[in-house]
């Protein structure tokens, strides 16, 4: 078996990492880094529970090689809160109580947090549209739809302006 | 019971009722929570299931010598490595048969082998160097197939138990219950109108997100640790260790959080199979199922074929009511909800002559487990449609209808026991108030509705209540937190003690740590655990009022407590300055060491649950496709304790209602294979398939606890297919006798009755 490093940006930290040529980003992340935020509901694309960025994008990492991930910035969950203080959407999701187990949590985070960057003032039919990718299977999406319009205005309104930005800067 | 108040239903609660932040909130909002297959043990192994391609085949035998030496292999097991020592019959050595298959493979994904490498690729391609020889046989994976007398048969030692005289021919039938009172051909002779009408339904997956995991080491002593994703990690322990054939005392089961479970993890599929390998290899041992075997080798539900007689008079009064209820539960006596779906099947009616006859079928598929509120939504889809279609003919309006022939206090049950106070009336009339139930409709869209009951359990729970010097406390409790039950623990025992939420912390403890605890399941936890902490509290607050005592040199019984503080009871006990729970919490060490609180116990006196849905669904005329546009779930929970985890459920119970009945099912093609094992084909609702899910919590105490609360996880589940149904009935004119309502089965039913020329029946 023949290793291959990879060197790459994690939440804004360099990180080199070897990895077999099959593993892929979530594999990576899970086994080799010990970010196990981001789970594995399917390896097929199809759950969203895997979700990351990539340089911004939105991914599922079970789709993802470790090694593609060379030279570029990857984003999970795990870099989302600043410091002690939690990002608006997790903050709301707490609030609205938008999770049950919790076990999709983290990709639809990642994922809400993508749309807004996006679109900062999603209908509730985009916010339903932007999360297709990410199922839930505990809470019937109500809360967590709420959830997101109600960081989305609060990241609109003024005294979000900073944590915004710090969420970009993040990124 | 224990108890020593009945509900005050007037009581003010400070906490109860309130919506604070979970405790184990910041952890799942940040990545930090670990679920089953988030832990990992130094010098761990990766274990993987080798499963049989076939539906129904003998396994002559099995070589692994290849496996075996390859290099990273560090461990094969096969039937060999399981010894029976269950005495080869009953419920646990089926479970013995499913986890590792013995004589025969008895369905597509039926475990077979398995292997522990350094690799997860190693460990693939010793699967592959593993050689069984099949001897492939007939198989039967339908309901009514599997019940002909010529069906190829699983078991030759299957006689249907419940028939007297017991059958000579053995069977793919394993059971068959009956259920009722009355006499029900008297009762239709009454009759002015009857329909009779049978149904099918389709199996249906629980769908949690979080595949089964597990992380075992066990060294050749026999002392073992497990950590695995599980509904109940007690009950894992102890049918881990019977088939193993060690002492459940060797067996430390720690609960992971868990990724969503609805019933599927309420038994075991591959904890046993980890262990054995740990224990063969003896190293740790982590075996996660792929999103594949969870379809193939956990537990769906039972797919049902039913038949539905019912007959009412004139002016609609219902004079009986008559089902048939077929269940098939995979390869396995004893797994099919059919008793569960007969039981429930009338329970929202109040009947003079019913019953309810059900069958617990084998068939070739993965043997079923519970999906919330197991049984009855099948059985809730067949009997509400038919009482719609029976509204229509009677010209009655189908809520008027239904609250006419509502079971009520005093009311005789379908299934024996007779109802004290129930919220199923309430429910109904909240409907018929509802602003939804009066909106107009679009065009393409119907409306529908059906109430729906589930029953309901207690069990064992055993509660440990510690407090620290500074007045803050642990709860531990060993019922795993599947949707929020640790905020609500917390906040029971904050009520009871009279304190703030924010001092009280609850922890799953594992199972070496405390008593035994029944599985998270039947909607119990809230109620039974729930009870259990009161209990415990009050237990507590007995000693926290003893050290009082103790310190004013009193009698204890001179003292009370009243919120967060030991007082005298009366000018008589003397004249001293309240003490807090913190004040005597610091004291501890020298007035007699740790303060604790205790309770253990079975619950008994859980309430039944009922609750009304109502449904609007638009339908594409070109496709088929049914879109919901409007739902709203009203249901009873006796006395919501956190009312937004409460509403979590309403609305998670309904959107897994939506999926069963519009797009989820088991398809199998001839060969007996499961051709959807994938989220893709296998379609449960995403979050554009869907509206806002409108709740309406209703308060009727239940008089089985102190704060009235009753379960509220499963009854969410029972109404929608039949509402659904209903919907689509008066959206298209035409009934729908199977589910799911994919589109080109509406499709095909809207056009065949436009052939016919008006309505019909599909
Ligand atoms: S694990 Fe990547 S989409 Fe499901
Ligand atoms: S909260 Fe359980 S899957 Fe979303």
């Amino acid at each position: 078996m023949s290793g291959i490093t990879v060197n790459t940006k994690i939440n804004g930290d360099p990180v080199e990492f070897i990895c077999e040529a099959d593993e892929t980003l979530l594999d990576v992340l899970r086994n080799r880094l010990g970010l196990t935020g981001a789970k594995e509901g399917c390896s097929t694309g199809d759950c969203g529970a895997c979700s990351v960025t990539v340089d911004g994008r939105l991914t599922c990492s079970c789709l993802v090689l470790g090694a593609e991930a060379e030279g570029h910035n990857i984003g999970t969950i795990e870099g989302m809160a600043h410091g002690e203080s939690l990002h608006p959407l997790q903050s709301k999701f707490l609030e609205h109580a938008a999770l049950q187990c919790g076990i999709c949590t983290p990709g639809i985070l990642v994922a809400a947090k993508s749309l807004l960057e996006k679109n900062p003032d999603p209908t509730e039919t985009e916010i339903r549209f932007g999360l297709a990718g990410n199922l839930c299977r505990c809470t019937g999406y109500d809360k967590i739809v709420r959830a997101v319009q109600d960081a989305a205005k609060e990241m609109r309104s003024g005294k979000s302006a900073k944590s915004k930005a710090t969420a970009k800067k993040r990124a | 019971m224990p108890l020593d108040n009945a509900p005050e239903s007037k009581r003010k609660f400070n906490v109860v009722g309130t919506r604070p932040l979970r405790p184990d909130g910041i952890d799942k909002v940040t990545g930090r929570a670990r679920f089953g297959a988030d832990a990992s043990a130094p010098g761990q192994l990766v274990g993987r299931i080798l499963r049989s391609p076939h539906a129904h085949a003998i396994i002559k035998k099995i070589d692994t010598s290849k496996a075996e030496k390859l290099a990273g292999v560090k461990a094969v097991i096969t039937r060999d490595d399981f010894p029976d020592h269950t005495g080869g019959s009953g419920g646990l050595y089926d479970t013995l048969c499913n986890v590792m298959a013995r004589e025969k493979a008895f369905y597509e994904g039926h475990a077979v082998a398995a292997v522990a490498a350094t690799s997860a690729s190693i460990a693939r391609a010793a699967l592959k160097l593993i050689k069984v020889d099949y001897e492939v046989l007939p198989h039967v994976t339908d309901v009514d197939e599997a019940m002909k007398p010529n069906a190829p048969l699983l078991h030759k030692d299957m006689f249907t138990d419940g028939v007297d005289p017991k059958p000579k021919k053995p069977s793919n039938v394993a059971r068959r219950f009956e259920f009722g009172h009355g006499d029900v051909e008297e009762g239709f002779k009454k009759a002015d109108i009857i329909v009779e009408r049978s149904f099918k339904t389709e199996a249906a997956h629980q769908g949690y997100i979080e595949p089964h995991a597990a992380l075992a080491s066990m060294g050749p002593d026999g002392s073992a640790e497990l950590w695995c994703c599980t509904q109940g990690h007690y009950m894992v322990r102890d049918v881990c260790s019977q088939l193993l054939g060690i002492d459940i005392a060797r067996l430390r089961v720690t609960q992971s959080e868990i990724g969503g479970g609805f019933g599927g993890k309420t038994t075991v599929f591959i904890e046993p199979v980890a262990l054995a390998l740990a224990r063969k290899a003896n190293r740790p041992v982590k075996v996660v199922m792929t999103r594949e075997e969870v379809f193939k080798a956990s537990g769906p539900t039972a797919s049902t074929s039913i038949d539905i007689k019912i007959g009412v008079t004139k002016d609609g009064m219902i004079t009986a009511a008559d089902g048939t209820f077929r269940y098939q539960g995979g390869p396995f006596q004893g797994c099919s909800p059919a008793e569960f779906g007969g039981m429930s099947a009338f329970a929202q009616f109040h009947l003079d002559n019913v019953r309810a006859v059900a069958y617990d079928v084998v068939a070739n598929r993965p043997k079923t487990i519970s999906y919330r509120a197991p049984g009855a939504p099948m059985a809730n889809f067949a009997v509400e449609s038919v009482i719609e279609e029976l509204a229509h003919k009677l010209g009655m309006a189908p809520i008027d209808f239904r609250i006419k022939n509502a079971a009520r206090e005093g009311t005789k049950s379908s299934y024996g026991p007779t109802y004290g106070p129930i919220g199923l009336g309430a429910t109904l009339e909240a409907a018929k108030n509802h602003p939804h139930f009066k909106a107009p409709l679009g065009p393409n869209q119907g409306r529908g509705m059906a109430a729906g009951f589930w029953f309901n359990f207690g069990g064992q729970s055993c509660v440990t209540l510690n407090i620290p010097i500074d007045g803050s406390i642990t709860v531990s409790v060993g019922s795993p937190d599947i949707g929020g039950s640790r905020a609500s623990m917390c906040m029971m025992v904050a009520e009871e003690l009279g304190i703030g939420y924010d001092q009280v912390r609850a922890i799953i403890a594992d199972t070496s740590s405390l008593g035994y605890n029944d599985v998270t399941d039947g909607s119990r936890t809230t109620f039974a655990t729930g009870m259990a902490c009161i209990l415990a509290a009050r237990d507590a607050m007995k000693k926290l009022c003893a050290r009082a005592a103790a310190t004013w040199g009193i009698p204890e019984d001179a003292v009370t407590w009243e919120k967060g503080y030991a007082k005298p009871a009366g000018a008589n006990a003397g004249n001293f300055a309240p003490l807090s729970l913190k004040e005597i919490a610091a004291a501890s060490p020298g007035t007699g060491g740790p303060i604790a609180g205790h309770h253990e116990y079975s619950a008994d006196g859980a309430g039944v649950s009922f609750a009304t849905h109502i449904c609007d669904v638009e339908i594409d005329p070109e496709t088929g496709r049914s879109q919901i546009v409007r739902y709203t779930v009203i249901q009873d929970a006796g006395k919501a304790v956190h009312p937004s985890y409460v509403e979590g459920q309403f609305q998670g119970g309904a959107v897994q209602g939506i999926g069963w009945a519009l797009n989820e099912e088991y398809i199998y093609g001839k060969d007996g294979r499961l051709q959807n094992a994938g989220f893709l084909d296998y379609r449960i609702p995403v979050c554009s398939d869907l509206p806002m899910i409108d709740t309406q919590i209703l308060e009727i105490p239940n008089p089985g606890h102190p704060y009235g609360v009753r379960g509220v996880g499963e009854t969410s589940i029972v109404p929608p297919l039949a509402a659904i149904a209903n919907a689509v009935a008066d959206a298209t004119g035409v009934r729908f006798t199977q589910i799911p309502l994919s589109p080109p089965r509406v499709l095909k039913g809207i056009e065949e009755a436009k052939k016919a020329g008006g309505k019909k029946a599909a």
